[in-house]
């Protein structure tokens, strides 16, 4: 990466080059930057419309506002519940590039790759609008449970309270397992058929070539996206919560991302809404260069 | 690995039938649900109700397209999604790449301090609130521009590209600008043709997450329907969809009933927009494959 590149009087500096770059800086400067000063609003009575200096001050009231809010306490529940269904699932897309390096090269394994991974394209709105078909009180799934006795049509998935933690991360799942699995298929595809000779040499079959071989080549990737998930769990992101939040399943689906939306946007309480944001911002960003650092450690170099 | 030449020996077959069953199950229930609805979408409405369109349309009709094509502003979203796109792919890719160009030259003045400045933004943002009070201050709320201009410099697609152009050979270059040609005519004429591989990479993420967005149609254009995306118009019949649902349950008396469900949009709608905003992806997905999985390799040693 240190190759010299540019042009052929080298040493000297073309300024030329940071003009160019200027207006792009600005972009990030305005879009990316500018909100993050936008933070101050966090120590001020924000009133829409009014300049920020006309704005009483006051400090780190809304902080403390937070330490109090029992709903701050839920949305971290939530969030924790789903941080942890989730570190539990990441084995699965490795289980799936395992299972699908065992099917032989052909249609089937092209066919299972091709849809396992489609629906990472597909939008949380479609989504919802493809859980409804198959889980509302109306939905394909929820007549055939009836049906079969499993539950009545009253009571549907999607206006579940207590179904909300393994069915939100079921959809997670179902969206993103396959794609996930994409890196593993390339660790395996990296691994030497040396390896396999010589471990089938010493009498292993297939399934201990799978553990003594294609599992450790998949560990590093693993480990490294284990910590960073662990690293990020905060970031949930806000439109899957908000499509499935219903007045039946907000208790339990109100994550933090969620409920700073529901404070700042819905409520316009600004400021309060800013000042969650911060927190998290701050402990998130905490987390993730902790578990770079770890990552770090393990695989030798950087992630980040 | 799979062309063993050993004996298969009984507990490797069953496996392998397990296996085989498995990995097929997962497939059709990824590919079902959408099935499904293309099933309804093309069943005629009565029919529908009666009889679910399990594995095939009943009573198939194209009703429900003829509708959707003189529903109000199914077209004014249809054109606005694609607008989006088009423009926001365009701009974004441009810019991402000709700043990754710019950050190859070292003979850039402050390159290490404004290449970190960008790479920043990837760890840390203002948050939604934060991000929402500057859009209305810069005066982007219920205008096009907030679909585009946020999005436009993403750090990780500038990356991805930078990583790209420092593994070509810089002689190619060289010649160039031996020739007298300037940097935007090298970057034209030389490199943006080599990145093709990277560059329809990141077409195709800038793309998809384009065409999937309606989060930004929510919090900031809401109140210009002028605006609204496909992705927003489902939306927004789900929603009603769901709360006129909540109505029904609570509802008292029988009118009460009747009148909300008459006023629930038809399911056959619903499920014909799902299909129509699906559909993009699916006919570019044979051609995004191609390139999605060189962009997480490129990404995984990307630095």
């Amino acid at each position: 990466m240190n190759r010299k590149r540019g042009f052929v009087k080298s040493g000297s500096k073309d300024y030329k080059l940071l003009w160019m770059a200027i207006p792009f800086i600005t972009i990030v400067f305005l879009f990316s930057y500018v909100p993050i000063f936008g933070w101050i609003y966090s120590f001020f009575d924000y009133v829409p419309g009014v300049s920020i200096f006309d704005c009483d001050f006051v400090g780190l009231e809304y902080f403390k506002l937070i330490l109090k809010d029992n709903n701050v306490l839920r949305a971290l529940k939530n969030t924790f519940v789903f941080a942890i269904i989730n570190i539990c699932l990441t084995p699965l897309p490795m289980l799936l590039a395992i299972l699908l390096n065992e099917l032989r090269n052909g249609p089937v394994k092209k066919f299972v790759q091709t849809f396992t991974t489609l629906p990472n394209f597909i939008s949380w709105v479609i989504i919802f609008s493809l859980a409804t078909a198959l889980f509302a009180s109306d939905g394909i799934i929820t007549m055939l449970a009836v049906k079969l006795g499993l539950g009545d049509a009253s009571n549907s998935l999607l206006g579940s309270n207590e179904a909300v933690y393994w069915f939100q991360s079921f959809l997670v799942q179902w969206k993103t397992l396959g794609w996930n699995s994409i890196i593993y298929m390339a660790a395996i595809a990296g691994i030497d058929q040396e390896q396999y000779e010589a471990a089938r040499v010493d009498g292993a079959g297939h399934f201990k070539c799978a553990i003594h071989v294609t599992l450790p080549a998949m560990m590093e990737t693993f480990v490294v996206l284990f910590i960073l998930n662990i690293g990020n769990f905060l970031n949930t992101g806000y439109e899957q919560y908000l499509l499935f939040k219903n007045s039946l399943t907000a208790p339990n689906i109100e994550v933090l991302d969620l409920y700073t939306y529901r404070i700042g946007l819905q409520n316009m309480d600004y400021s309060y809404g800013v000042a969650i944001s911060v927190v998290k911002s701050i402990v998130s960003i905490t987390l993730v260069l902790a578990a770079n650092m770890v990552a770090k450690k393990i695989r030798g170099k950087a992630v980040i | 690995m799979n062309k063993n030449k050993m004996k298969v020996s009984t507990s490797r077959k069953v496996f392998l039938v397990f296996d085989y069953c498995l990995m097929i199950l997962l497939a059709l229930i990824c590919i079902y649900p959408f099935w499904y609805v293309l099933c309804y979408s093309l069943s005629d409405t009565t029919a529908a109700s009666v009889n679910t369109p399990v594995f095939l349309p009943s009573g198939f009709t194209l009703s429900n397209y003829k509708e959707i094509l003189t529903l109000k502003g199914f077209f004014p979203a249809l054109l606005m999604s694609l607008l989006r796109t088009v423009v926001g792919t365009i701009t974004s890719v441009f810019c991402c790449s000709f700043l990754a160009y710019l950050f190859t030259k070292d003979k850039m003045p402050g390159r290490k301090i404004l290449y970190r400045f960008v790479v920043f933004t990837m760890y840390i943002s203002g948050g939604m609130i934060a991000t929402y009070i500057v859009m209305k201050s810069y005066g982007l709320l219920n205008s096009f521009w907030v679909y585009i201009l946020p999005s436009m410099i993403s750090a990780y697609n500038m990356i991805l590209i930078k990583t790209y152009i420092e593994q070509l050979p810089p002689e190619l270059e060289e010649s160039a600008s031996l020739d007298g040609a300037g940097y935007i005519t090298c970057f034209f004429k030389i490199i943006f043709p080599l990145c093709k591989p990277i560059i329809a990479t990141v077409v195709v993420f800038v793309a998809v997450g384009q065409w999937n967005s309606w989060f930004d149609n929510h919090i900031y254009t809401r109140a210009n329907e002028s605006l609204t995306t496909l992705q927003y118009l489902l939306y927004n019949y789900l929603n009603e969809a769901q709360r006129l649902a909540e109505q029904l349950k609570t509802a008292s008396s029988g009118a009460d009933m009747t009148k909300a469900m008459a006023s629930i949009s038809p399911k056959g709608i619903r499920m014909t927009i799902t299909v129509l905003a699906s559909l993009p992806i699916f006919a570019l997905y044979p051609f995004m494959q191609k390139y999605f999985s060189k962009g997480i390799m490129v990404g995984a040693v990307k630095g």
